[in-house]
């Protein structure tokens, strides 16, 4: 099957900064393939790659099979939902979401009756009349989505949409976009900073950092099975353990993560292995409780469950955790 | 020392009289922009537009013609004379020029414009700056003179199209009726140049400006969303650009309407809005017809406002 975006070797170079650098990449048909990393990972110019607003340096891209590089914006079947929105100020709400079908040629009745079926899509229906300038946030939101879903693309891609949302809308946007993801079966790429939206939406993740893909796999695959240390340290708050500490566990001399919410607080189970150490300080996080202890001066993080007793600061504890959950990691950074 | 040190939580020491006039202030804003507004406003109320209504008073009155005298009563008339035949043909005359200036102006003055909103940054904005603003930091008249010099018979441009043989151009251009004459100089093609020219700044910077406040993310999404580069001219950048549009032209526009130096230089002898008022309320002192002929350039600014903003140009704002 051919992929719906592939990146072949792809750099795009600012001058000496190597904004995107080497990157190979296949986003399958249909997927909700998630681009994650910190600002200037390189994660948007790889989007803007996609979307055609840059061109590669070096390498190659398809989209469906079709070679992409030198083809303008308006000449690909992919739209973006651009992070402010970006919608037209001048334009009604219906003519902003029929401007795609518009400036193709689209008899007037038509793109209208499409539009408005695009604006109940988002759950904005009778919203046309108005001006971006009288919508909310969340509102304009939807309307960059039906805009770009209005022009039935091969692919969507998604340049951190929910980033200027209020928590509660964000998280009833994320599970929105899943649905009308599944229900649409459009390819959707989605590029954000926020590990949670990654881990929750996503099929497949790729965590970018310097410009590289640091690791590309499964929700569950990143978090749990962290190829370098950045990963580790980026997708969740992992605990990273030195190579030295990992030895005195009794496993391999390798750079390890642990993650905290698989730490047990004096609770240690058979088969399990324990550290004792003296607690430095907790903080309450809502539906659990922070507690960090300082293992002969390796601190570590772990998070248990509001319910069970917190430990004083001061107190020595035994944190327990099963070996499977101790993940080694290439040492390299 | 309590402020240094921290000791108060409120500093309570006992101002001075500077101190007690700005907390006087923070207590009452208004006060403080009345203070600040009432000179400017005064100004602007009885200097400016309270001579501006004397004069279009003016215009309600008549000349006697027998003793030259202004006789104080109400009439129309005078406004009836601005349709005799010798004066509609100015009215007319200046008005096509003001709106040839003003077409042009916004044509040339586009591409710079967007040049400078959209690529010009550092030193190549403080360039774009100089260039476009230099000219008005330089006299009017010395300005006006060297295009005297430029587009005269024997001038440089004149010297430089024989050079490249191009002087039948010229010669052709020359012979049309209307706008060609004896030598740039003395032809309505010369006063429309230095028009051009000495108005540019400021069809340029409002321009400029509103390119400015278009993001330029608007637009990738109008190219994301299919649009070719002249669709997202026509659908997106021109109407988020047309507030500067027509700021621009209401400058050029209206300074063409009103200036009686530029077509008194360099034209054909023929006279301009601004030159009638001139020679009305100079030698032939007709003070009622001056003020008459003073009224066009408002009430054409008026209707062309009324006009712009009919057709959506202040919608983007």
């Amino acid at each position: 099957m051919t992929a719906a975006v592939l990146f072949e070797n792809v750099s795009r170079h600012f001058g000496a900064v190597r904004a995107v650098d080497a990157v190979d990449l296949a986003v399958a048909e249909g997927e909700f393939f998630a681009m994650l990393g910190p600002s200037g990972s390189g994660k948007t110019t790889c989007l803007r790659l996609m979307a055609g607003f840059e061109q590669p340096t070096h390498g190659h891209i398809e989209i469906f099979g079709e070679t992409a590089e030198g083809v303008p914006p308006y000449r690909r079947n992919v739209n973006t939902v651009f992070q402010d929105y970006a919608l037209f100020p001048h334009l009604s709400i219906l003519d902003n979401v029929a401007y795609g079908l518009m400036v193709k040629g689209v008899v007037r009745e038509e793109r209208r009756k499409a539009a408005e079926d695009a604006l109940a899509m988002v759950k904005l229906p009778g919203y046309g009349a108005r001006r971006p300038g009288q919508l909310s946030g969340g509102q304009r939101q939807r309307v960059a989505l039906a805009r770009a879903l209005v022009n039935k693309p091969k692919v969507l891609l998604l340049d951190e949409p929910l980033g200027a949302l209020d928590l509660k809308l964000r998280e009833q946007m994320q599970e929105e976009l899943k649905t009308l993801q599944k229900s649409l079966g459009i390819t959707f790429v989605f590029v954000t900073h926020d590990q949670g939206e990654a881990l929750s939406m996503a099929d497949r993740i790729a965590v970018f950092n310097d410009g590289k893909i640091q690791q590309l796999g499964t929700p569950e695959d990143v978090y749990k099975r962290p190829k370098t240390r950045f990963v580790a340290d980026f997708v969740g708050s992992s605990n990273i353990l030195q190579p030295e500490f990992v030895t005195q566990l009794g496993a391999g001399q390798q750079l390890a993560s642990l993650r905290p919410e698989a730490i047990g607080l004096n609770s240690k189970k058979e088969g399990q292995l324990a550290v004792s150490g003296v607690v430095l300080s907790r903080s309450f996080l809502g539906a659990s409780n922070r507690v960090t202890v300082n293992v002969g001066g390796t601190k570590l993080h772990v998070m248990s469950p509001a319910s069970s007793p917190v430990p004083e600061e001061g107190s020595n504890v035994t944190l327990s955790f099963a070996p499977a959950d101790l993940h080694l990691m290439e040492t390299t950074p | 020392m309590s402020a240094i040190t921290g000791e108060q939580a409120i500093l309570i020491e006992k101002p001075g009289l500077a101190g007690r006039i700005s907390d006087f202030f923070w207590k009452h804003p208004h006060v403080f922009l009345a203070v600040m507004l009432a000179p400017p406003l005064l100004w602007l109320g009885i200097i400016y537009l309270g001579s501006l209504l004397a004069l279009l008073l003016q215009s309600f009155f008549s000349i006697d013609d027998y003793s030259g005298l202004v006789n104080y009563e109400f009439t129309l008339s005078t406004y009836g004379q601005l349709l005799n035949e010798a004066n509609l043909d100015i009215i007319i005359r200046t008005v096509s020029m003001a709106a040839i200036v003003t077409l042009f102006s916004a044509l040339i003055a586009f591409p710079i414009a967007y040049y400078a909103a959209r690529y010009a940054r550092g030193k190549w904005k403080a360039i774009f700056y100089l260039g476009v603003m230099l000219p008005l930091w330089s006299s009017y008249l010395v300005k006006i003179y060297a295009w005297k010099l430029i587009l005269a018979k024997e001038g440089i441009l004149t010297w430089f199209l024989a050079k490249l043989n191009l002087l039948w151009l010229l010669d052709a251009w020359l012979s049309i009726p209307v706008i060609g004459g004896n030598s740039l100089s003395v032809s309505y093609t010369g006063t429309f140049i230095v028009f051009v020219y000495v108005w540019m700044p400021f069809m340029i910077l409002p321009i400029q400006a509103s390119l400015e406040r278009v993001p330029a993310n608007l637009i990738e999404a109008s190219s994301d969303l299919g649009s070719t580069p002249q669709q997202t001219f026509r659908h997106v950048l021109f109407p988020l650009a047309l507030p500067g549009i027509v700021a621009g032209s209401i400058f050029t526009f209206s300074l063409t309407l009103g200036d009686y130096i530029i077509p008194q230089i360099i034209g054909s002898s023929r006279l301009f809005i601004g030159q009638a008022v001139y020679a009305q309320q100079g030698t032939a002192g007709n003070i009622p017809l001056a003020a008459a002929f003073t009224v066009v350039p408002i009430v054409i600014m008026g209707l062309y406002l009324w006009m712009a903003r009919k057709m959506g140009a202040f919608d983007a704002l």
